[in-house]
């Protein structure tokens, strides 16, 4: 029986559980942290199908009437409600164009609001094949498309420019990090005054120069411009790890048995520091998010014809005036969802990976 | 100290000088030739000559280098493209309204965040802690620009109570009237980031050993977290709000921009929209400079607050 024990006892032994299944485990076991991680990939999966064209592939259909309401507070023709908080600065919504002639003044009853919209109904109907609808489910933009399926698009947008920038900066800082720390001597004096170069300047600063001489929209430019800024962190930290591990005996074990410089540091550190390089990365698809919508606001970011948060936002902050407050929700809670969602993964990521730490 | 003093102005020399070839780089290789930008569509290949003449441009990189430096030197980058004011002029005049907006906003904000931090630092793993953590988080979620956004549509433009945005003259009218809606937006914005952080560093300090002492030699709460706590805490916190200090002097460009205040940060979006590049050059190499200086304040300071800081 003691045998069996023993050997059962050396069963156990040789199948003892590695790092990441060690750290799947405390993961699995923290709530919160599972929790965010579906939204994580609840967001990653919208990313994918959309970029896929699965879904919002027809974004761009103008399916509805011109900023139509959502569906539950009905149509903006018959009751004005949407606008209706807006009602003593009827002036500026009617400026802003015919559709919310109507809605602007409901002090008084419209006589012709009814004939009007069956007017404007067949018009639509008329030279577009399908009718527009008067209201969507999450309601429409200036040019009458669905908002829901634009914040699709939108996330899209911003995830994928979060992600591969995300990636770009940890890849340069692993590079820069692993040869300054495992090197040493004038190549780690380098790297450090690279470092303190660009950590002079403020990020957005840097970010907003760099757009300034590029001087040219688009996606890959947004991905470029927060990929090639946003090493800095990463790299402080890389560098460290690997200032740690390059005396560890394993590291002389690797030497004695003639392993390259190379393979030392990539085959042998990388993946004992990896789990700093991935909260980090984690860390910086979060902040190149948050970036990258400030950006495409300022209208440096993502090109015209692309539709990310920030341009969502910008379109938004002029639709609010006019009462047209569901572009304005839709992309704050997309984004607040993926944030938190991504934040509190990050959290638990770094309890998982790292259960020394608190 | 003064030694050390002249020690670290030394070492940021190198520092500033790959600052200098940064920029240098970035707008004159990867800018690409300025003439074009200025001379537009409708130019003929002299006008662009004569423009390149003008900036120097067609002369040997080491000399624009050397051009470059002695503008920095001197703090005279010529005039603007887009409105021929001088670059000096614009800094002088745009400096005032930013400091009007962010010291009110940094101090603010940093003295609220100790507070609040200290609060739930001292409750920890209660529910008050939870909540206002979740709350933080949550609120740190949402776009700085959804803050103002909506800030700017309900308490101005609907409620009346602020005005929506602009600048006055004297200096009362702006800090009271004009300033007061920014920096409730910008204390609303930075307050989760930084009681948070904040918070992890009262953590860190309120199981020591001191704490325990002071407590068991019949001091009074209130003394034990704000003078011997917080006094601890506050390397980490003056780190941060130094690290803070030089984005408020390029200034906070949303905030500016969206209450259309005559600001430093407004300047650096209008001339990223120009392509105004004496502008943005004059900007980043300040602030770097700025940051620099404002890094060797900060080590100085802790010297300080924790006599134990040796400086070497």
């Amino acid at each position: 029986m003691t045998q069996a024990a023993a050997l059962s006892l050396g069963a156990q032994r040789a199948e003892s559980p590695g790092l990441w299944v060690l750290a799947w485990r405390r993961f699995c076991r923290d709530r919160v942290g599972l929790a965010s991680f579906l939204i994580v990939v609840f967001f990653f999966g919208l990313m994918v199908a959309s970029g896929l064209h699965l879904i919002a592939a027809d974004w761009s259909k103008e399916v509805g009437v011109n900023y139509a309401p959502p569906t539950f507070s009905g149509p903006a023709i018959h009751d004005g409600g949407p606008s209706a908080p807006l009602a003593p600065d009827s002036s500026r919504a009617e400026s802003a164009g015919k559709a919310d002639a109507a809605a602007g003044d409901i002090e008084i009853v419209d006589p012709l609001a009814d004939v009007l919209a069956e007017i404007r109904a067949q018009s639509s109907a008329a030279s577009v094949a399908e009718a527009q609808a008067p209201t969507l489910a999450f309601g429409g933009d200036r040019w009458g498309r669905d908002v829901l399926k634009k914040t699709i698009k939108g996330t899209e947008t911003s995830m994928f420019v979060g992600l591969v920038a995300a990636l770009l900066a940890a890849f340069l800082a692993t590079v820069f990090g692993a040869l300054a720390g495992y090197y040493g001597g004038w190549i780690d004096d380098f790297f450090n005054w690279f470092y303190s170069v660009f950590t002079s300047i403020p990020y957005l600063l840097l970010i907003l120069a760099i757009a300034a001489v590029l001087n040219q929209k688009g996606t890959l430019t947004v991905i470029l411009i927060l990929g090639l800024t946003g090493w800095t962190g990463i790299f402080r930290l890389v560098r460290a790890e690997y200032l740690k591990h390059k005396v560890r005996e394993y590291i002389q074990a690797a030497d004695a048995i003639g392993a390259s410089h190379a393979r030392r540091m990539f085959v042998h550190i990388l993946p004992n520091v990896s789990h700093v390089i991935l909260v980090q990365l984690s860390l910086h698809v979060v902040l190149f998010i948050k970036s990258e919508v400030v950006l495409s606001f300022l209208g440096f970011g993502v090109g015209v014809d692309t539709v990310s948060w920030g341009s969502m936002l910008n379109e938004a902050q002029s639709e609010l005036i006019l009462g047209y407050w569901w572009q304005l929700v839709a992309a704050t809670i997309a984004m607040a969802l993926l944030v938190t969602g991504f934040s509190l993964f990050t959290d638990a990521l770094r309890d998982a990976l790292d259960p020394k730490l608190k | 100290m003064l030694g050390y003093v002249v020690r670290r102005l030394w070492q940021t020399i190198p520092t500033l000088l790959g600052v200098v070839l940064l920029i240098f780089f970035l707008f004159t290789w990867v800018g690409g030739d300025p003439a074009y930008l200025l001379a537009g569509k409708i130019s003929n290949p002299e006008q662009i000559e004569n423009i390149r003449h003008q900036l120097g441009v067609d002369r040997p990189y080491y000399i624009q280098l050397w051009i470059f430096i002695q503008q920095i030197a001197t703090g005279d980058f010529g005039e603007s493209w887009s409105t021929n004011e001088k670059v000096s002029a614009i800094f002088a005049t745009r400096l005032g309204p930013s400091l009007t907006v962010l010291v009110p906003l940094l101090l603010v904000d940093t003295l609220l965040a100790i507070a609040a931090a200290m609060l739930v630092a001292y409750v920890r793993g209660s529910l008050t802690d939870r909540i206002v953590m979740i709350g933080c988080t949550v609120g740190q979620s949402i776009s700085i620009l959804v803050y103002i956004i909506v800030f700017q549509y309900v308490l101005a433009y609907q409620l009346g109570w602020f005005p929506v945005q602009g600048w006055g003259n004297g200096f009362a009218e702006n800090l009271l009237k004009f300033s007061l809606l920014p920096i409730i937006v910008g204390v609303i914005v930075s307050l989760a980031p930084d009681t948070r952080l904040y918070r992890t560093f009262f953590l860190d300090e309120i199981n020591q050993d001191y704490v325990r002492t002071a407590r068991a030699k019949g001091m009074s709460e209130g003394r034990v977290m704000w003078v011997h706590v917080l006094r601890n805490a506050s390397i980490p916190i003056i780190t941060n709000v130094m690290i803070q200090l030089p984005g408020l002097l390029a200034g906070a460009f949303l905030i500016e921009r969206f209450f259309s205040i005559p600001g430093v940060g407004r300047e650096v979006i209008l001339a990223v929209e120009r392509s105004d590049f004496p502008v943005i050059k004059a900007v980043t190499v300040y602030v770097a400079i700025a940051t620099m200086i404002i890094n060797l304040v900060a080590d100085l300071l802790y010297r300080v607050v924790d006599p134990r800081v040796q400086l070497k």
